[in-house]
């Protein structure tokens, strides 16, 4: 965390710092020449720097610096100040002469700096984050008792040559609750810290570490660190900031990575090129929504490769920070001022991600979905191969059925009755939702009035046929009235018609199928008659003009005099789909293809001696699929079987794929991307070890191995760090974001070597690590302040002791919920819609955004699978700190405001805690006030309390109680929800108002 | 004595004898961290100074407060306060092409792009003169209090980014916004209310939350938003059926309780929350004492308008009572800044008007020019206009060219417009009565005087005694400053 800014009060209050901020194991030439540096970087790079040299001089390098001028002149004479021009020119008192030329002259202290490293021949020292790892032994040390693991050398041996000791070890209770806070976000239930608390086993510190490591619940932890990183959002970020449905399916991998322990080399390289992998997985290629996190800015009139070069930055920029620690963003624009890194450099980098382009690709939504669905499709097959045996066994002696339908066949195509319309007699002729039917001369409908979005007509009416009814016609008509002319009343003209429902004579009547003389794609007439009541016939884009259809009867109907028929047309799909003017008429004769399809007449006409054997198959097919009852049934159901095959579970999810058109990079002036200068090609940062290619030319994943390469020291550093932080709460280089020259030296610069070196050798596994540092008794200290450490020692750089710090916002919440009961354990899954107050959603643009609150165990899952909406996030979390997601962060600060103390207090979700926290403490087997106070504060402290605490907490449930008892009312309001069975309400509302303060402690939501 | 109090009384001590700035290259960042006053314990408990107290700026200050009023979207300077006469004459001719070849459009067709004259008719006002459209007739009763700017420029160009910048100084993520500077730089007198308000009216804002986020700066100096009416601050109500008695009870155990734990491991994060405690507590207390306007007199809010009706229309701009809601903030601004809150932002939005400019303009014109007016006068009538500076602003202009998008015929609205836009401020040790920078005839360019946000913010910090090129903070190795790498401070526009 960054000391300027956490922790104000901290500061504010303790004021004596007397270990040095600048270094504190500095070589000589290190503390010569670094304030030199920052001088030269501050006052003379610009003219005199890697980017432009004036008059020949470059400063940064010692051989330029220290060769002869053009002017015969020499800048720097190590060792001979007076021989040095540079120092004549900066003490010079002429104005012309002087340098720099601009602003206040360099103080004396500068100069006297600048002098004494003249004198000292001058040394030019490499910054101490990019050498190599000091494999130096850990140290030995007086006191070997206290030693648990090499760490514990490398503190106790600065320690002591401060004359300090250690901190005694934290007691067991802080232990359990320390170990719980920081490996899984949980408190332990009391069961658990008081089995810890009086265990005699000597290993139960390292079997709880282990039993902590091993939780599903530690991914969740680490999981969200990670994501700050990540600048993991579900929403587009910018002014529209559209909700990504899908980005959870990336939290996920994080989480379910950490708890499988993927080792950090292949965590970091799978994440910025998992895409680039020989025969990449699926998991491989999510992976790399790491880098999909950055925002996508879709406000109109929007310049898109402006914003698609701002991605590009972020990523190159991310990069930088989380693997690097550096600031690389300053090169965007001009070589850096501090650290050795131009700006070709940073396009150089920049290369890498610039050719990674957006894409999306389908994943399993997750591994148990997909399981249970290939076991699923297992099954299908299954049955499927089943019916096909039965019906194959049902086909046998079909042979002559279908010598006979053939001929029959032939007969019936020979004296085919012609098609013929019929018009009705209407009786009656309703909508319903309001619309009204206007019957025209010509026997058909204009539907006029209101236009709901869904529709039924139901006409009446009786009609007399010579010759057998064999279907309905429905004319869907053109009007000047309608939208577009229609035929529908959809705002294009368009309809669905998705069932159609007759009676004849009472009696319901099935269809065989229905024709058009024109149907929309994926809206073909057979869907008016398949029964179901979301699919049906359409004439998109066919629109502003009459079409018609046919829906052919099962079984031909015999309409004696009068015959009544009763027509429902249901258009049931929404959106104002429905008929605008129609008609229907019954249906006699039979079109050949009712009879048969037109490829199977082809076949009956051919000789049977002449068909292909494919002609005879697909005849008999067709025979057992249509006609021949043995089979008929058994062929639909295994259409039916067949239409239902189990889905895959698929998601689409945002990830990065290379071009195969590359795009050349050019450093952009300014970082303007209007402003396009000279071509780089890809490159690694000319500090650190060089790039190993695999190819032609270097690519991402060279750069993603480059930065996890043995040989390249800064990451293991910044990486180690970062795990250091989480446990600590400051890390051994404190500006956790910063390794370059203007950020902090590390407090132990051979602990920070010998970690790094050690996370390699355990193979890059996270926990294994985590593991070596809280088995260290330098992390079991206790971090009580102490009083002659305030004197000398006041921000604990040394680490006499442990520290204290606040828990991030969303274990603020899931601490709450866990110790009243509420907690849902799920992990993973889709973000979730906890309770938000209305007016908050509706400051994001133009209130665009809906928040449909979770209901069931998703109102209470972990913070962390809030949804999080980047221009309007949860205030629950943002009062704690919460990063907003916009960019990365490596390291959040801790404040403490008003607005955190209101959240607690009064915020829905926490009050609801305190509710069901007092009904929980009424639940339990204590019997006393007394009893019940220090279940309460067992639960919440994960210790026992002391007299003191008690008799406060005592003395506030009395005069709750006292209250309440003479105000019924209010009890029953503060008492709305998770009532404790067997008290009344005046008891229940008195202890919420204590639970409600529990929850509200200092202690509770730090650490220790 | 308490271990606690012997504590803060001890290092008050030191902090007064050494200054507080070895980790930071600023006097006020360092004082930030410093300023430390152990006080009587009279209202129950230790007392802790805060990030938010008081600070010394770095000079003499004019200016205390600031009310910001944030016209979110955009609105049209050329039909409000920069008129066009040959912008008029030349309606409906295409721009010289030599004007439009390097320049960028969101929606306008170059190709088929002509100027559109404004149909606004202009007035001045007052002994300066200074010229108004006859939409903000009360505003322009307030000309000679009113330093009117019309040369402003931006770097961005959409509306989300543009935003930033005018906030933050600059058009990324991630970084304080103006009132988080300020509050950074110099705390607030109130010790009851946050030092930073946001009030909002109209539809959600392009940039949502982020206008008025601390950035790396921590969230004490983030935007409180303030509702202005019901419950004035999120969760600022006990839970329904818990009296304010045991409410106060209930904070006494948890500073008893929390102070017992402080004295045992000495930890001072435990006192700063205690203090966060009390201070939640005084808002309680004084949040609801805030937004009732019980006390106000029947002419002071005719005067604001707080009981008028919508105007008709108002299709962007428009959610619920915008006109009631626009009324009662600007008046709230005026008892916020009473009350020593340090910085208030009034988000308004939208004026994005792409088309519909003139019935869209007037509507939202309607809804804020009469409470603006009414605050200006306000302040000055109780005589806290000459510390309270306030500022209506916007992300950028909008051009001269009518809007022809999807080769529309009918230009009835009009593009961004980076390249200048007006801006005006009343008090706070402004000149008032000056009209100040100038674009050129059809209003595309500045013709003189060009003022860049970085250079507004400069001058703005100038009057609150903060030196911007002091004000800093470090982030990642780098000293960020609202200013950028840019900002010069406007001489003439000092009283």
């Amino acid at each position: 965390m960054r000391p300027s800014y956490i922790s104000l009060m901290t500061l504010a209050i303790v004021s004596c710092v007397c270990i040095p901020a600048e270094s504190t194991e500095p070589s000589d030439a290190d503390s010569l020449f670094a304030p030199v540096r920052q001088v030269f970087a501050e006052r003379c790079f610009a003219c005199h720097g890697p980017d432009v040299q004036e008059s020949d001089l470059r400063l940064d390098e010692r051989e330029s610096a220290t060769e002869p001028l053009d002017s015969g002149m020499t800048a720097i004479v190590p060792g001979d100040v007076d021989a040095s021009e540079l120092i004549a020119r900066v003490t010079s008192s002429d104005e012309s002469d002087r340098m720099p030329p601009e602003g206040d002259p360099l103080s004396a202290e500068s100069i006297g700096l600048i002098k004494e490293w003249i004198s000292k021949s001058a040394p030019y020292v490499q910054h101490w984050a990019y050498t190599d790892l000091d494999t130096a032994e850990p140290p030995d040390v007086d006191d070997e008792t206290w030693v648990k693991n090499p760490i514990d050398r490398f503190v106790l041996a600065k320690l002591q040559s401060h004359g300090l000791t250690p901190s005694p070890r934290a007691d067991r209770a802080t232990l359990i609750k320390r170990l719980h806070y920081d490996l899984v976000g949980l408190p332990p239930t009391a069961e658990q810290a008081a089995r810890f608390v009086q265990s005699d086993d000597p290993n139960a510190y390292e079997t709880l570490v282990d039993s902590l490591l091993n939780s599903p619940h530690f991914g969740e932890r680490w999981g969200r660190h990670w994501l700050d990183k990540a600048r993991y959002a579900d929403s587009d970020g910018y002014e529209k900031d559209r909700p990504r449905m899908n980005a959870w399916r990336y939290r996920d991998w994080v989480i379910n990575a950490i708890n499988d322990d993927m080792p950090m080399d292949r965590f970091s390289i799978e994440q910025l090129a998992g895409d680039l992998l020989a025969n990449p997985t699926a998991d491989q290629r999510l992976a790399t929504a790491f880098h999909r996190q950055t925002l996508t800015n879709t406000e109109g009139g929007t310049d898109q490769e402006q914003f698609r070069v701002d991605a590009v930055f972020d990523r190159t920029e991310t990069t930088g920070t989380v693997w690097l620690g550096l600031t690389i963003g300053c090169a965007r624009c001009h070589s850096h001022k501090y650290d050795e890194i131009s700006q070709d450099e940073y396009y150089r980098l920049f290369a890498f991600f610039n050719n990674g382009d957006e894409a999306n690709m389908q994943v399993p939504t997750s591994d148990a979905a997909m399981r249970k669905y290939e076991s699923q499709l297992a099954d299908h097959e299954r049955r499927r191969g089943e019916l096909k045996q039965e019906i194959e066994q049902a086909a046998l002696g079909s042979a002559s059925a279908l010598e006979t339908w053939e001929k029959e066949l032939v007969s019936r195509m020979a004296s085919l009755a012609e098609v013929q319309s019929h018009d009705l007699v209407i009786e009656s002729a309703d909508a319903s939702g309001g619309p009204s039917l206007e019957r025209q001369k010509d026997n058909s409908f204009v539907v006029t009035g209101e236009n709901p979005d869904v529709t039924e007509y139901s006409i009446t009416g009786t009609l007399s046929l010579k010759q057998p009814m064999t279907g309905l016609r429905i004319d869907a008509l053109v009007d000047d009235s309608l939208p577009d002319k229609g035929p529908g009343r959809a705002k294009n003209g368009n309809f669905v018609l998705a069932e159609i429902e007759l009676e004849i004579d009472g009696k319901p009547v099935t269809f065989a199928a229905g024709r058009a003389s024109f149907a929309q794609k994926n809206f073909q007439a057979s869907n008016a008659v398949d029964g179901d009541g979301k699919t049906g016939w359409a004439v998109s884009p066919q629109l502003g003009k009459s079409h018609h259809a046919t829906f052919w009867l099962s079984e031909p109907a015999d309409l004696r005099d009068g015959t009544r028929l009763a027509l429902r047309l249901r258009q049931s799909y929404g959106g104002q789909h429905t008929l605008g003017k129609f008609r229907m008429r019954a249906v006699t004769g039979d079109e050949l293809e009712q009879i048969a399809p037109k490829k199977i007449r082809a076949i009956v006409e051919t000789d049977p001696s002449k068909r292909t054997r494919k002609q005879s198959q697909d005849l008999q097919d067709h025979f057992l699929q249509t006609v021949y009852t043995p089979t008929k049934s058994l062929r639909a159901q295994l259409d039916k079987l067949t239409k239902q095959s189990p889905k895959p579970p698929l998601m689409d999810v945002r990830v990065i794929a290379d071009r195969s058109n590359r795009r050349a990079t050019k450093v952009l002036d300014r970082g303007d991307f209007l402003s396009p200068r000279d071509e780089v090609v890809e490159g690694g940062l000319g500090v650190l070890s060089p790039l190993q290619i695999r190819g032609d030319k270097p690519d991402r994943l060279d750069l993603a191995r480059w930065l996890m390469d043995d040989a390249n020291p800064l990451p293991s550093r910044v990486l180690a760090n970062h795990v250091w932080a989480h446990l600590f709460g400051e890390g051994i280089v404190r500006t956790v974001n910063d390794f370059g020259v203007r950020g902090q030296p590390p407090t132990h610069p051979s602990l920070l070597d010998w970690l790094a070196a050690e996370y390699r050798t355990l193979g890059w596994s996270r926990k294994q690590f985590i593991k070596l540092i809280v088995m260290s008794a330098t992390y079991q200290q206790s971090s009580r302040h102490r009083e002659e450490l305030s004197e000398i020692d006041a921000e604990n750089r040394l680490l006499a002791r442990q520290n204290r710090f606040r828990v991030p916002a969303e274990i603020v919440r899931d601490l709450c919920l866990s110790v009243s009961g509420l907690l849902s354990d799920k992990v993973g899954g889709p973000s979730v819609f906890p309770p938000l107050p209305a007016d908050v959603a509706s400051l994001s643009y133009a209130n665009n955004f809906k928040w449909e609150t979770s209901k069931g165990a998703d109102r209470f899952r972990r913070g962390m699978y809030t949804f999080f909406k980047r221009t309007s996030p949860h205030p629950n979390l943002i009062a704690f700190d919460c990063p907003d997601s916009n960019t990365t962060n490596v390291a959040r600060r801790n404040s403490n405001t008003p607005l955190q103390a209101l959240t607690v207090l009064n915020n829905e979700v926490y009050f609801e805690a305190s509710q069901a926290l007092a009904a929980r403490v009424l639940a339990g087997d204590a019997s006393t006030d007394r009893q019940r106070v220090e279940d309460l504060l067992r639960i919440c402290l994960v210790r026992e309390a002391s007299s003191f605490e008690l008799d406060r907490f005592l003395t506030l449930l009395e005069h709750s109680r006292n209250w309440f008892t003479a105000h019924h009312s209010e009890a029953a309001e503060l008492a709305s929800r998770h009532q404790p069975e067997g008290f009344d309400r005046v008891e229940a509302a008195a202890w919420i108002s204590v639970t409600r303060i529990a929850l509200n402690l200092d202690e509770f939501i730090t650490r220790e | 004595m308490s271990p606690l109090q012997q504590h803060l009384t001890r290092q008050h001590l030191t902090q007064t004898r050494r200054s507080f700035l070895n980790t930071n290259a600023c006097g006020i960042g360092g004082a930030a961290l410093a300023s430390l006053l152990a006080r009587d314990a009279s209202a129950g408990g230790p007392k802790v100074s805060g990030p938010m107290s008081p600070k010394t700026p770095h000079f003499e200050a004019k200016a205390k407060s600031c009310i910001f009023i944030f016209m979110a979207g955009a609105p049209s300077q050329i039909d409000l306060f920069d008129p066009k006469p040959k912008l008029n004459e030349l309606h409906g001719q295409p721009l010289p092409e030599s004007m439009t070849e390097n320049v960028r459009f969101a929606f306008i067709q170059k190709d088929s792009a002509v100027l559109m004259g404004s149909n606004r008719k202009y007035q001045r006002y007052g002994r300066s003169g200074m010229v108004f459209s006859d939409l903000l007739p009360h505003v322009g009763s307030c000309a000679d209090d009113l330093l009117m700017v019309r040369s402003l420029h931006t770097d961005q160009f959409n509306h989300h980014p543009g935003q930033l910048m005018m906030q933050c100084g600059r058009g990324t993520f991630g970084l304080p916004t103006m009132g988080s500077w300020l509050t950074y730089g110099l705390g607030s007198e109130s010790e009851n209310l946050p030092g930073y308000v946001v009030l909002t009216s109209g539809r959600g804002s392009s940039g949502g939350a982020t206008l008025w986020q601390s950035g790396f700066l921590p969230s004490t100096y983030a935007g409180v938003r303030f509702r202005d009416q019901g419950e004035p601050v999120l969760n600022l109500s006990n839970p329904t059926g818990l009296p304010p008695e045991l409410q106060r009870r209930g904070l006494d155990t948890l500073r008893e309780v929390n102070g017992a734990r402080y004295d045992l491991v000495r930890d001072p994060e435990i006192a700063s929350r205690i203090e966060s405690y009390e201070l939640a507590y005084r808002m309680q207390m004084a949040a609801p004492e805030l937004i009732d306007l019980s006390g106000e007199s029947q002419a002071t809010l005719d005067m604001y308008g707080v009981d008028r009706k919508d105007p008709p229309g108002g299709g962007r701009g428009k959610q619920g009572e915008t006109a009631k809601s626009f009324a009662r903030n600007c008046l709230l601004a005026r008892r916020m800044v009473e009350r020593g809150v340090r910085f208030v932002n009034l988000v308004y939005a939208s004026w994005d008007h792409h088309s519909n400019l003139d019935q869209e303009l007037t509507y939202n014109s309607t809804v804020v020019d009469q409470p603006i007016a009414a605050l200006i006068k306000d302040l000055k009538r109780r005589g806290l206009l000459d510390e309270t500076m306030v500022v209506w602003g916007t992300e950028f202009g909008r051009t001269p060219l009518g809007e022809n998008r999807n080769g529309r015929k009918n230009n009835t609205g009009r593009d961004h417009h980076p390249y200048s836009f007006s801006m005006f401020m009343a008090g706070g040790g402004m000149k008032g009565g000056m009209t100040y920078g100038k674009t050129d005839e059809i209003g595309w360019g500045v013709e003189e005087r060009p003022v860049h946000v970085n250079d507004l913010h400069a001058t703005m910090l100038q009057r609150f005694g903060i030196d911007h090129e002091r004000l800093t903070a470090r982030f990642q190795g780098r000293d960020f400053r609202l200013t950028d790498v840019g900002g010069k401070v406007i001489d003439d526009w000092l009283v």
